[in-house]
């Protein structure tokens, strides 16, 4: 596909809500295989999510916490779990347009149920090795840096939106 | 490693006839093959969705896994079928990908903010059509989980 390049060289910005520091460095380490960069930020729980979301607690200055185009979140976490805190961000008109993937051990049917009930926009399975992980990746890349609009809109800058972007080749 | 034996459904709402043809091609044209449904515009999708008028059979008229959605549709409108959609709790589970040629930042915001799960613009290309379904399926169809039937009876 002829791709239009994003022509602002706006970085996409990904927010990973994983306890697990293993399972998170298998997600970042999967994202830094591509040759294009992220802006990769993480949050430990829902709390600490819900915190950068907000700017608050640790994450009051404004290059902290820039906005996400998109959130992988896990569920079971300390403090606020993923459900909990997905909830909360779709119940926020300030936050409710940024789209949440869920990427959890769980396969229980009632929290995939429950993660689209509450406006959740995809749920994974973790996969549990670095090939998976980088097929999860790569798929999710293509989609929501390639096929998808974002809503980039929101955030204000130049008034512009950040359009699909050519994120990686292949 | 991923899990899908089981075939998705995939509700398609376009007014376009030639839109509807070329979204049918763009879906045969990628690997995976899925049952798609279709209906014209929202007042259709949402007897569709509640089994009223001619969709009460559903062996007919299955229940969709995924609903693409156009925007711009006559009685209906893609906006207003998505409201309706999300606000009700026996629908709201089902994904809901908007489909469209529109690239205003407002209908995109808007969408995301009443619930769609991503937007896409349609390629003015086929090729481009078909590259985006194939990221659509490879996304939706590969890596996703979706409820199963029955976890939504109980």
């Amino acid at each position: 596909m002829s791709e239009v390049m994003n022509d602002q060289n706006q970085l996409f910005t990904i927010l990973i809500a994983e306890d697990d520091s293993d399972d998170k460095v298998l997600v970042q380490s999967a994202f830094q295989e591509f040759d294009s960069a992220y802006n990769l930020f993480s949050v430990q729980d829902g709390f600490e999510l819900l915190n950068y979301l907000r700017k608050q607690g640790g994450f009051l200055e404004p290059t902290a916490a820039p906005r996400p185009d998109l959130i992988l979140l896990d569920l079971n976490m300390p403090r606020m779990d993923g459900r909990q805190a997905l909830a909360e961000i779709k119940a926020d008109p300030a936050l409710r347009s940024i789209p949440v993937v869920v990427l959890s051990n769980s396969s229980v049917q009632e929290d995939i149920l429950r993660t689209y009930d509450l406006g959740g926009a995809g749920f994974i399975i973790k996969p549990q090795t670095c090939e998976g992980m980088h097929e999860v990746v790569k798929i999710l890349n293509r989609y929501w840096f390639k096929v998808v609009q974002l809503a980039g809109g929101v955030r204000g800058k130049n008034g512009k939106s950040n359009g699909p972007a050519h994120i990686y080749s292949g | 490693m991923f899990n899908n034996a089981k075939p998705v459904t995939f509700l398609i709402a376009e007014d376009d006839p030639d839109d509807r043809l070329l979204i049918h091609e763009a879906f045969q044209e990628s690997l995976v093959s899925n049952s798609i449904y279709f209906v014209e515009d929202g007042v259709k999708l949402l007897d569709y969705l509640r089994r009223q008028d001619k969709y009460t059979d559903p062996t007919v008229s299955p229940t969709p896994d995924l609903i693409l959605l156009d925007l711009n549709m006559p009685r209906k409108d893609g906006r207003e079928a998505l409201a309706e959609i999300k606000s009700d709790p026996r629908l709201r589970y089902i994904p809901v990908v908007v489909l469209t040629t529109s690239k205003a930042e407002e209908d995109i915001m808007r969408s995301y903010d009443i619930g769609a799960a991503s937007y896409i613009t349609k390629p003015v290309t086929f090729e481009g059509l078909v590259e985006a379904i194939r990221g659509f399926k490879q996304y939706w169809v590969q890596i996703v989980c979706l409820p199963t039937q029955d976890a939504i009876d109980e």
